[in-house]
């Protein structure tokens, strides 16, 4: 019986306890005068019963799936040859794979090397085990959950009340799901960057400023691998990202101020969604574009008046990825403008002030720092963004300030040392963890100003 | 004061309930204004004003003057439509798309609805004070400084400083922000921010300002002094004020407007209206009976 | 001179400058719609070849010889035949004066790879067949297909000359037709363009999508409701709020590194499965579906609640019974719109392998596959021209997927909105 059998079973328990409570109960009413004098409606005792069957077998089916294999490891470990546990990680590690396989694959019997044979087959017998002592464990932990609960069934049994705590623990642990995504990334990202900064030490990674990770392909060439000077990654981001900004926070900022002040309503109601079709374009397309459209272009605009344009240069990138964040900048920029009090318009216009004028010197002035927080938030997403990039810059880590060139990026880089076969420890993998360190508290950083400065000016015309 | 206007709007829906039966009758009455809209030396004068937002009327027929010099007071229940009024003698209504002003409206014989007459100039001629202090986030001195900068009133720093200190003294409150006229003018109270907004007004030396209850937010002590300060504005300035409190139209003002739904029902000296009202609707008004 | 004079004198600039900014808000508004309509119209146009394909008329003799298989072949025997040579002698026997070796490479290279599974598929429908003259339809390769889309011959770089003269007299001798292009929608990857298909992409997004549906609404809904409705006001809740908040900014990217760390190296998931996909896509959706379903929430008016409390419900049968069905149309339409960013999104997927070459179309949640949106990354970097149209028409079908969506997610809206 497999995880998955086992899963049924302890489904159909949890629905025949649900009968046998809402059976129970009413029964048991009878004997004091009436399904009136039950604290609960008998379907509530029906849930009780139900949730005592099912949530105990179901938490510890969880539990055994996390860390059975684990256990069995380290049993199977135990029973190695000596020569074969005393190898190094890595190798352990292979070589555990290797079983794993040869134990699923079930041709035990056609493995030549008799140690394998023998330690796959000890694998086999254990995997059996844990299964078998699984299984009872957990039919029985649900068995006595449904008796216990039977049992536990009075007239003045509060089974709603109880449901209903349950449904409320239910509630809170779905909340957290939010706090432990944020935990795994940060120790996700962590654990791997640490085992980098072993082997590269954390100012050469800030502060080197030549990046080529392509040498070091194989984990036995740890020690004499690539460089990892990160200066390059962090100076193209900035400039594509500084490229983009230039692009999208004038274009959007006038936009809304064009679509919150000027445009007549039914002019907003035809172009605000047809803008926000811009945010909802997959970057994937926007990458497409940039790749195949946008640089020929720019490369062939350069060319007529004699300038030397790289095929992938920052400029074409970074005016693609402009493009994309423009609804954003624009959407936020619309929420600030139209949370300056209506009292500060009227002030300017009393005085005689122009709509430009009001909107240049009294709008923007006050809606100022929900326009810094937007424009923080449009270049966290500008930093992160990773199909433009990968599609239409660089690979090469170009050290310059140059739009025209090629440059390469932080999430770029992280995409090319991750994607195809590669072993996990290589120092070229975990630098990808370590860049995705420094994309994350970069964003967070900014984030999190940027969501404080923006509640804050809230606030402050609430 | 806070439970005053809170008790005041609660005697107000009480009220309202019992005059919308007579509001049917009295429609009838009030198609002609009583008393004495118009004076020998007006500044402006409104003739026949009706107001419409949207396909809804909001001002009918509305005739009266400002005379040089004098401080009218326009009152009535709220809802009445004297604030809508205010807002039509500067072209504040512009603002809202869906307002529609007929009639004619005129500042020193100009109509000031006319196609060559210019918004922009015609506010910096009619000043405004709202019922919310409301100085921009910015310092005292560039909030009063703002209107002469904007029309391009002072050509040296002087000139702009001299601007600057008179309008803050004319409203009074120089002597209390000579030390920090680099301050916020939101850190101000908000009296003080009232006065600021007074002299963020006069800076640009109006012929007429505007005042939509501009003590409606203050405290008992900042609305004296408010006052006050009206009264002494009057030697200069043209001023009609909005005012939901009947003892604040008679302290500062000369002559009063009494509107009721949309109508201007009386006006005259404010003696008289306050002491021998002619219209019932204006003697029920001043009298407390709703409103 | 007076304030009035001067105000006048200066009224002039001042409005020609107001003027000036209003343009300048015109012209930030078209810049985006020409943005827009550049961009749609590029790809549009670069999709239109990739709906057609060009199929070559063969008269093909299924002799035994040829397919060295005996004259009284059975199944068995027939599929092991020679089919490739089968496909080669056909077009050959058209163009007879062709001699040299490698010009017949050419020549033969002119038909897609998939002739000779054509072939055999159809001898072993209809064995009958062996021995017979046949009149047969098959796909061209993907160089020969582009060269007749290409108004300028001399363009078309991937043939030779001698190809482009092949080329033309087949098309002179009606053996060429021109027809919709099925294979796209039928077929799984492929390297070769002529027989690409988005099948095993779309089917992969389904799975991932459906995953990332079923876990993420539940969740989602869930917390919004006790953020909402139970929770109290303390630093803890302060924390999942702007824990929530700052994972709606967090590079999708760094979902992808939590995917391959947590879900592939620490619990073994297999790489490129759609089970692995959806839950990387759930915690990437979760704040988008949480914000929105707690607005949602928030948007039921008190009155509701207390009338329900007021009859003697629990706080709990208050929120599921009356609070939770009034807020739904709202939270369908949260949850669409987190569904179609997670459909459009890419560089997660990447990094738990999702970007493998699969050709065949997944049957279940564990197994290798794809989603449009990396097939779309995928074709983009081949080199083979053909793959552009279809990159674009691969585009194009997934933008399809998010307008029904969001025009979904907008009717929802509308049909429900209600003003409280």
């Amino acid at each position: 019986m497999d995880a998955t059998t086992l899963l049924v079973v302890i489904t159909t328990l949890s629905l025949l306890g649900y009968v046998l409570g809402r059976q129970r109960s009413i029964k048991v009413a009878a004997n004091h005068g009436g399904q009136r004098k039950l604290h609960s409606l008998p379907k509530y005792y029906g849930y009780m019963v139900s949730l005592w069957t099912g949530l105990p077998a179901l938490v510890l089916l969880v539990f055994w799936l996390i860390f059975e294999p684990g256990i069995i490891n380290s049993m199977l470990l135990a029973e190695l040859p000596a020569e074969m546990s005393a190898l190094s990680e890595n190798k352990l590690s292979l070589v555990m794979n290797d079983l794993q396989l040869l134990a699923e694959s079930g041709r035990i019997k056609a493995e030549t090397d008799p140690v394998k044979r023998s330690a796959a087959e000890t694998l086999v017998g254990l995997e059996n085990r844990s299964q078998l002592v699984r299984n009872i464990l957990i039919f029985s932990v649900a068995l006595a959950g449904t008796i216990w609960s039977l049992s536990r069934i009075r007239v003045h049994t509060r089974a709603r009340v109880f449901v209903e705590r349950i449904i409320r623990y239910l509630l809170i642990l779905c909340s957290l799901v939010a706090i432990l995504t944020t935990i795994g990334i940060v120790l996700s990202v962590l654990f791997e960057s640490l085992r980098f900064f072993k082997s590269v030490p954390l100012t050469d990674f800030m502060f080197g400023t030549k990046w080529s990770p392509q040498t070091a392909i194989r984990a036995d060439q740890i020690g004499s691998s690539g460089t990892f000077g990160a200066i390059p990654l962090f100076a193209g981001t900035l400039l594509i990202s500084a490229i983009a900004l230039i692009i999208a926070v004038p274009t959007g900022l006038m936009s809304a101020i064009y679509l919150s002040e000027y445009a007549s309503s039914s002019f907003r109601a035809f172009a605000k969604p047809l803008l926000e079709i811009l945010a909802g374009i997959p970057t994937v397309v926007y990458g497409f574009f940039a790749a195949l459209t946008v640089a020929p272009f720019i490369r062939n605009l350069g060319e007529t008046i004699g300038l030397d344009v790289a095929s992938e240069s920052a400029l074409a990138t970074g005016i693609v990825m402009g493009i994309m964040i423009i609804p954003f900048v624009s959407s936020l920029s619309d929420d600030v403008i139209s949370a300056v009090p209506k009292a500060m318009r009227d002030a300017a216009y009393g005085m005689g002030a122009t709509q430009s004028e009001t909107i240049r010197q009294v709008l923007i002035p006050a809606a100022l720092p929900g326009i810094v927080g937007g424009i923080l938030l449009a270049a966290s997403r500008a930093i992160g963004e990773t199909m433009i990039v990968v599609m239409a810059a660089g690979l090469a880590a170009n050290l310059t300030a140059n739009p025209l060139q090629a440059v390469t990026t932080v999430t770029v880089q992280i995409v090319t040392l991750l994607t195809g076969d590669q072993e996990f420890d290589s120092p070229k993998t975990l630098a990808a963890f370590a860049l995705g360190l420094m994309l994350f508290i970069t964003t967070l950083v900014l984030n999190v100003i940027a969501l404080h400065i923006v509640r804050k000016y809230r606030e402050q015309y609430e | 004061m806070k439970s005053e206007s809170e008790h005041q709007q609660q005697t107000q829906a009480d009220t309202s309930h019992q005059s919308e039966n007579k509001a049917a009758d009295i429609q009838q009455e009030v198609g002609a204004t009583i008393g004495q809209p118009f004076v020998k030396q007006p500044k402006m004068q409104a003739r026949h004003v009706d107001v419409f937002y949207g396909e809804k009327q909001a001002i009918y027929d509305v005739s009266l003057d400002l005379g040089k010099n004098e401080v009218v007071a326009l009152i009535g229940p709220s809802g009445c439509g004297k604030s809508t009024f205010l807002r039509c003698m500067n072209r504040m209504n512009d603002t809202i798309p869906i307002c529609r002003v007929s009639g004619m409206i005129t500042l020193d014989d100009e109509d000031i609805y006319a196609e060559d007459m210019d918004p922009v100039l015609l506010r910096a001629r009619v000043g405004m004070v709202f019922q919310k202090p409301n100085p921009f986030p910015k310092s005292i001195y560039d909030n009063v400084a703002y209107g002469a900068r904007l029309h391009g009133l002072a050509f040296n720093k002087a000139e702009l400083d001299e601007i600057v200190i008179t309008s803050l003294q004319k409203a009074g409150l120089f002597d209390e922000v000579r030390d920090r006229l680099h301050e916020p003018g939101t850190g101000l109270s908000g009296g003080q921010q009232q006065r600021l907004c007074i002299a963020r007004t006069i800076a640009v030396s109006p012929e007429v300002i505007l005042m939509d209850e501009p003590a409606s937010a203050l405290d008992p002590i900042a609305t004296a002094i408010i006052e006050e300060l009206i009264d002494e504005l009057r030697q200069n300035y043209t001023i009609a004020i909005v005012t939901h409190s009947m003892q604040q139209a008679a302290r500062v003002s000369q002559r009063t407007a009494y509107f009721h739904l949309g109508k201007l029902v009386e006006i005259g000296a404010t003696n008289q209206i306050f002491t021998n009202p002619l219209h019932e609707l204006t003697e029920n008004y001043i009298t407390g009976r709703f409103g | 001179m007076n304030n009035t004079e001067l105000i006048k004198k200066g009224l002039a600039k001042r409005y020609r400058r107001e003027k000036r900014f209003r343009a300048y808000g015109l012209m930030a508004i078209l810049a985006g719609f020409i943005f827009l309509f550049v961009l749609v119209t590029d790809i549009v146009i670069k999709a239109t070849p990739a709906f057609t394909q060009h199929w070559i008329k063969l008269e093909v003799n299924f002799n035994p010889e040829i397919l060295d298989v005996g004259k009284k072949a059975g199944i068995d025997e027939l599929k092991q035949a020679n089919y490739n040579l089968l496909a080669k002698k056909s077009i050959r026997s058209l163009f007879p004066e062709v001699k040299k070796r490698r010009d017949k490479s050419k020549l033969a290279a002119m038909l897609s790879s998939s002739a000779e599974y054509q072939l055999r598929d159809m001898l072993l429908a209809e064995p009958y067949l062996l021995g017979q003259q046949q009149t047969v339809w098959v796909l061209a390769d993907d160089d020969v297909d582009t060269y007749y889309k290409t108004d300028d011959k001399s363009k078309a770089v991937r043939l030779n000359d001698k190809q482009k003269i092949w080329a033309d007299t087949l098309a002179a001798d009606g053996r060429v037709s021109k027809r919709l292009n099925t294979t796209l929608f039928t077929n799984g990857d492929s390297r070769e363009p002529e027989q690409a298909g988005i099948r095993g992409a779309a089917t992969g997004s389904f799975y991932t999508i459906l995953v990332t549906l079923l876990l993420s609404f539940p969740l989602g809904v869930a917390a919004a409701i006790y953020l909402e409705e139970f929770a109290p006001r303390n630093r803890w809740v302060d924390l999942i709020e702007v824990n929530i908040n700052n994972l709606a900014a967090v590079p999708s990217i760094v979902f992808g590194l939590l995917g391959l760390a947590v879900f592939i190296n620490y619990f073994g998931l297999p790489r490129s499965a759609p089970l692995v996909g959806g839950l990387v896509l759930t915690l990437m959706t979760l704040p988008t579906i949480i914000i929105a379903s707690r607005s949602a929430i928030k948007a039921v008016p008190p009155s509701i609640r207390q009338a329900a409390l007021g009859i003697g419900a629990s706080r709990t049968q208050t929120v599921f019974q009356h609070v939770l069905p009034l807020a739904m149309p709202g939270i369908l339409t949260g949850t669409i719109i987190g569904l179609a960013q997670a459909l459009g999104e890419t560089a997660p997927l990447l990094m738990i392998g999702m970007v493998a070459f699969i050709v065949d179309i997944p049957h279940g949640f564990l197994d290798s596959a794809t989603v449009l949106p990396v097939q779309i990354y995928l074709w983009a970097d081949s080199p083979e021209r053909a793959f552009v149209a279809k990159t674009s028409a691969a585009i194009l079908v997934l933008l399809l997927f998010l307008v029904v969506m969001n025009g979904l997610a907008v009717l929802l809206r509308k049909k429900f909105e209600r003003r409280w």
